[in-house]
């Protein structure tokens, strides 16, 4: 086994690049997620079955057939139907759906945790829904559910590599141009590895701390 | 679409459950081999598996993909077959995950039980054998089909090195058709088909398993994962 630091200089500025664009996919990607996990969480309390139905069978579908099929779905698809993105918008759209029904479902856990005594003291206060809402219950729900939903973003960070086979440079995109143009397939690969364990662990270590303080 | 290009949807889902079968099977190995070391008594053995999954679940499955087919073969001297190569990353990758779903369904035994076994003077074999593992194995079902549906999409990550699995062929169907739409809803249907026989499939072992050691199977609940923290929570 041969390792040439030489390589890992060479390749360090498109590491940067990628590790730009990842990021900016992950950003973008969990704003999606978590905003889109709302409405999902939101319209399964509807009272009527005919908007919970649907959405429950939608995004079962999305939660149990592979993200990469998706994005392929979305990027070969949407321009056929005259809506051409570029391909991180794409990426971005994709991971953020995929994963807004993993944060829907930690956002039903949180809202069914809140006590009902505070859905009867906001009826008791004559409080109209969307100060309940807005006021009461979401303000308690979502507090109990940031560490989980952290979770899903450290999830999300290790989901997008995926977003190199519809030709985004991310981390993993970056990595295998500079393999493929220089023939030096281990130090670029191992760095990425090596750059997102060394993401993810203190990030995860992070979560735990935050879930000490919020969740109690 | 043609019967020949039917016939090579066909072989992709051959491949992917092939896939799917020998991942699982490795994932199940190290989950249990690493998930029981981590609650060995000596600190060495805790601390190397406790490494192993951070580092596993630490980093992406894609990217142990491109390890083991590059890498691997570049650092060693030897080339896996691609079915090989495949299951090799997927198990390695998905059974840190399986790691910590047994280490936490050992945990959560009740104390006295292993105390128990102590009193009655078993070996720590003995006790793992014949009273931890047949309490915790029949909670680690749903966390354990959950991981198995993630597994499930995690073999789609495969086509991108080429392998003829269920997505790689989804991709040739289209350049031969350009019909992007119909192509990828049916293969999004094959995947969620296979992901439903599964969590049947899983829920069956449950009330099998549980029955076994005289719990009755909970009522069948409208929402599946109420713990949703296997692959996609890091921290548990």
């Amino acid at each position: 086994m041969k390792w040439d630091w030489g390589a890992v200089r060479d390749f360090l500025p498109h590491f940067w690049d990628g590790l730009l664009v990842t990021l900016q996919a992950l950003v973008l990607g969990s704003l999606i997620a978590f905003v889109l996990g709302l409405v999902w969480a939101l319209l399964m309390r509807t009272p009527t079955r005919w908007v919970r139905w649907p959405v429950g069978v939608v995004t079962e579908f999305i939660r149990d057939t592979p993200l990469l099929v998706q994005l392929f779905f979305l990027f070969y698809v949407l321009p056929e139907w005259g809506l051409a993105f570029s391909a991180l918008t794409t990426g971005v759209v994709a991971i953020g759906l995929h994963y807004s029904t993993y944060t829907m479902q930690v956002y039903r856990a949180g809202i069914e945790a809140v006590p009902a005594g505070q859905w009867e003291a906001a009826t008791a206060l004559s409080l109209p829904m969307r100060r309940t809402w807005t006021a009461v219950i979401l303000p308690q729900a979502i507090r109990r559910v940031v560490p989980a939903l952290g979770n899903y973003v450290i999830s999300m960070l290790k989901d997008t590599p995926m977003l190199m086979a519809i030709t985004v440079l991310d981390m993993l995109g970056e990595a295998r141009l500079f393999s493929q143009q220089h023939f030096q397939f281990t130090e670029p690969l191992t760095v990425i590895g090596v750059a997102f364990v060394l993401i993810s662990y203190p990030a995860s270590l992070l979560l735990r701390a935050l879930e000490r303080r919020l969740v109690r | 679409m043609t019967s020949g290009l039917w016939e090579l949807v066909l072989k992709g889902i051959w491949t992917t459950v092939q896939l799917l079968v020998l991942s699982a099977a490795l994932a199940t190995a190290v989950s249990f081999t690493v998930g029981i070391a981590r609650t060995h008594r000596l600190w060495i053995v805790r601390f190397l598996a406790g490494f192993y999954t951070e580092v596993f679940r630490g980093t992406s499955a894609l990217i142990m993909i491109f390890w083991v087919f590059f890498v691997l073969p570049l650092a060693f001297g030897w080339q896996l077959v691609p079915l090989w190569a495949g299951t090799l990353a997927l198990g390695l990758t998905y059974g840190a995950y399986g790691a910590e779903i047994v280490r936490g369904a050992l945990n959560s035994v009740d104390p006295a039980q292993r105390e128990g076994g102590i009193a009655l003077s078993f070996t720590p074999w003995q006790r793992m054998r014949k009273i931890l593992l047949p309490q915790a194995v029949p909670e680690m079902i749903p966390p354990f089909s959950n991981l198995l549906v993630e597994l499930l999409k995690g073999t789609a990550l495969v086509s991108v090195m080429g392998m003829g699995d269920l997505a790689f062929s989804g991709n040739l169907v289209r350049l031969a058709l350009q019909e992007s739409a119909q192509i990828y809803t049916y293969i999004l249907l094959i995947y969620f088909v296979i992901a439903f026989l599964l969590t049947r499939l899983m829920r069956g072992l449950e009330n099998r398993l549980k029955a076994g050691v005289g719990k009755a199977p909970e009522p069948a609940v409208s929402v599946r994962r109420s713990e949703t923290t296997t692959v996609g929570g890091g921290v548990s």
